[in-house]
C-alpha cells in the first residue's frame, strides 16, 4: 500500500482519477461481458470510481488498482441484482454463478487480470466496431468506451453537436443490446471479418483528423493521436495480425507529418512542399518497424500484403526520401499496381497514374489517366484534371494543360487550391 | 502529450549489469511493465544506458571543447535509462510511473519531463520559414 500523506486531497483525487482513466476501458470491458450491457457497465465502472475516491485517500492506492476496481464493480453488479434492480432471469443466473465464487472473488479476478483482460478489451473493441452499427456510430462508440473521450470531446473532433453524438452513442448501445452481442472475441473467419471492421473504424477516426480541412487543425491532431493510440493498443492485443501492423505502420508514418503539413494560417502543405526536417522521425522509425513486422507476419502465414500494409509501404517510400527528389517512384508505382489489385478504387487508380508519371514520364501518366477518364466516381473530381494538367504541362502540351488546370480550378471548392491551379494555368501562357 | 521518463542512476546501476538472480527478476518485472505500456498504447520507445564509466562529457566554454572521461560522481544526477510515452496529461504519466517496478534495490528516482511541442516553439520558427516551399512548385496532386 502506498499512502502519501503529504499530498493534498485534490492531488489525491487527481491521482485516483488518472488511475481510473488508465483502467477504465478494461474495467468496462470486463463488466460489459458480465452484464451484457455497455450502459450498465459504464455505470458500474463509475460506481467503482466513487468507491475508490471514498476509500483510497485513507487506504492509499492499492497495489493492483485494476483488480480492486473490477472487484468493486462486479460486487456492485451482484448487489444490484440482489436488490431486484435487474429482474431478468439471465441476470439472476449470473448472480448465482458469481455468488458461488464470491469468497475469493478478488483473487480470482486478479488471476484473470493477466489472462483474460486483454481478451475482454479486444471483445469490447470488436463489439463497439460491430458491422451491425453504422461507421459513424462505431467511431463515436469506440472513442467513448475504449478511448475514454467525453461526448463533448468527440463532438468537437467530428465538428458535430454534443446532442448529435450523445444520441448516436445511445442508439448504438441500443442496437448492440437488441442484437444480443456477447462482447466475446469470435474465432476463425468471423474474427477476421470483425478485425477488419475494427481496423476500418480506427482508420476512419484517423482520417477524420488527418484529412481535415485547414481551419479545424487546432482540435484535430489530438484525434489523430487518439486513433494512433487505439491502433497501438490493438497491435498490443493482436500481435500476430499482419494488417493490424499494416494499419499501425500507415498511421505512424502519416502522423509523423502532422506538424510539417500545417503551414502559416493553418493551410495544408502537400508532401512535396513539406519541410522534411520537421517530420517526426521517431514516428517514422516506429512506422518502418511496424511495416517490417506486417510484412514478416504476412510472409509467415503465406498471404500477400493487405491494403493497409501496401499503403504503409507507399508512405514508407516517401518517409525514406530525405528530399522529395530522392523519392523512389518506380517502387511506388509498383506498389500502386499491387494496391490496385487488392483494393481497387478510382482514387487509387489516379494516384497510380501520378506515380507512373513520376517514375516513367508524363506519357505513362496520361495513358493511365485516359483509362479512368470515364469513371463515375471521378466525375467532377478536381484532382483528376489537375493531374492531367500536370502530365500535359510536363509533356510540353501547354494549351491542353492550361484547359485542364482551368477545369480543375472550376471544380475545387478550396480557395487556396483554386488559386494554385489558376496560377499553374497562367504559367502555361508564360511558357508559350 | 509526449513525455520522456528518465530512470535516474544509483550506485547499484553504476556498477553495470550482472545476471544475478535479483537482476534477472528485476529485468523480467520491467519487461512485464513495458508490455503493459505497449498494450495500453502508451509506449513509444525506451532504452537502457551503460554506466557512466563508459560515458564521456564534452565541456563547452567559448571556443574551447574539453572531453572528460567517465565515471562521473553523484550517481543520483546521472541517467540509467529512459523511455518515451504518449499520454493524455501529466497525471496519466504519473499514474503509469507509480506502477513502474523499483528500478533499483534501494532508493531510486524516476523523472518525467514533457517534450516541447510545436506551439511552444512559435517564437523560434517564423511563419515565412514554414511558408517556403521546399522543393519546386509541383504539388497539389494528392500523392499519398
Amino acid at each position: 500500500m502506498i499512502a502519501d500523506k503529504t499530498q493534498t486531497q485534490s492531488n489525491t483525487h487527481r491521482a485516483i482519477e488518472a488511475t481510473f482513466r488508465i483502467e477504465r476501458a478494461r474495467l468496462i470491458a470486463g463488466l460489459a461481458r458480465m452484464v451484457r450491457n455497455i450502459d450498465r457497465a459504464e455505470e458500474l465502472a463509475q460506481d467503482a470510481l466513487v468507491a475508490a475516491l471514498a476509500e483510497w485517500p485513507q487506504s492509499g492506492i492499492p497495489e493492483n488498482p485494476g483488480a480492486w476496481l473490477m472487484t468493486t464493480g462486479k460486487r456492485r453488479a451482484i448487489d444490484a441484482i440482489r436488490q431486484g434492480k435487474m429482474r431478468e432471469r439471465k441476470h439472476a443466473e449470473i448472480a448465482q454463478e458469481l455468488d458461488e465464487a464470491s469468497d475469493d472473488a478478488t483473487r480470482a479476478i486478479e488471476a484473470a487480470m493477466d489472462d483474460d483482460l486483454g481478451d475482454e478489451l479486444l471483445g469490447l473493441i470488436f463489439t463497439a466496431c460491430h458491422p451491425v452499427l453504422s461507421p459513424d456510430a462505431r467511431a463515436a462508440l469506440t472513442l467513448r468506451v475504449v478511448g475514454g473521450l467525453t461526448t463533448d470531446e468527440i463532438a468537437r473532433a467530428f465538428l458535430s453537436s454534443e446532442a448529435t453524438i450523445a444520441q448516436r452513442i445511445v442508439r448504438a448501445k441500443k442496437t448492440i443490446a437488441k442484437a444480443g452481442l456477447t462482447f466475446e472475441v469470435p474465432r476463425g473467419l468471423e474474427r477476421a471479418a470483425r478485425l477488419s471492421s475494427a481496423l476500418e473504424v480506427i482508420y476512419l477516426i484517423f482520417n477524420e483528423a488527418y484529412a481535415a480541412t485547414a481551419g479545424d487543425d487546432l482540435v484535430r491532431p489530438p484525434l489523430a493521436m487518439e486513433a494512433l493510440r487505439l491502433g497501438r493498443m490493438l497491435a498490443g492485443l493482436t500481435p500476430e495480425d499482419a494488417e493490424v501492423f499494416g494499419l499501425l505502420a500507415l498511421m505512424e508514418i502519416q502522423a509523423s507529418r502532422l506538424q510539417a503539413r500545417i503551414g502559416p494560417g493553418g493551410a495544408l502543405l502537400t508532401l512535396i512542399e513539406q519541410d522534411r526536417a520537421r517530420w517526426d522521425h521517431l514516428l517514422i522509425r516506429r512506422g518502418l518497424d511496424a511495416l517490417a513486422r506486417a510484412e514478416a507476419l504476412a510472409e509467415k502465414s503465406g498471404v500477400s500484403d493487405g491494403p493497409y500494409a501496401l499503403q504503409a509501404a507507399i508512405a514508407a517510400c516517401h518517409a525514406r526520401a530525405r528530399k522529395a527528389a530522392d523519392t523512389d517512384w518506380p517502387r511506388i508505382a509498383a506498389l500502386y499496381d499491387r494496391l490496385r489489385a487488392v483494393a481497387p478504387s478510382p482514387v487509387v487508380d489516379l494516384n497510380r497514374a501520378i506515380a507512373h508519371s513520376m517514375a516513367f514520364g508524363p506519357e505513362a501518366g496520361l495513358q493511365l489517366a485516359d483509362e479512368i477518364a470515364d469513371a463515375a466516381a471521378l466525375r467532377n473530381y478536381a484532382p483528376l484534371p489537375a493531374a492531367r494538367g500536370d502530365f500535359l504541362f510536363r509533356a510540353g502540351r501547354l494549351a491542353e494543360a492550361r484547359a485542364e488546370f482551368k477545369a480543375a480550378a472550376a471544380l475545387t471548392r478550396n480557395m487556396r487550391e483554386r488559386a494554385f491551379l489558376l496560377s499553374r494555368a497562367d504559367a502555361c501562357d508564360c511558357e508559350r | 502529450m509526449r513525455v520522456m521518463v528518465f530512470i535516474k542512476a544509483t550506485e547499484e546501476s553504476e556498477k553495470g549489469l550482472a545476471p544475478t538472480p535479483e537482476a534477472l527478476e528485476a529485468f523480467a518485472a520491467m519487461d512485464a511493465f513495458t508490455e503493459e505500456l505497449v498494450k495500453a498504447g502508451v509506449f513509444v520507445a525506451a532504452a537502457g544506458l551503460k554506466p557512466s564509466a563508459e560515458g564521456k562529457r564534452i565541456a563547452f566554454e567559448g571556443a574551447r571543447r574539453t572531453v572528460i572521461d567517465g565515471p562521473f560522481a553523484e550517481a543520483r544526477e546521472l541517467i540509467a535509462g529512459f523511455s518515451i510515452w504518449e499520454v493524455k496529461d501529466m497525471d496519466e504519466a504519473i499514474a503509469w510511473a507509480r506502477r513502474c517496478p523499483n528500478p533499483s534495490p534501494g532508493r531510486s528516482e524516476i523523472e518525467i519531463r514533457p517534450f516541447f511541442e510545436a506551439s511552444d516553439l512559435e517564437g523560434f520558427v517564423t511563419p515565412e520559414e514554414l511558408a517556403t516551399p521546399r522543393d519546386g512548385m509541383r504539388g497539389k496532386l494528392g500523392v499519398a
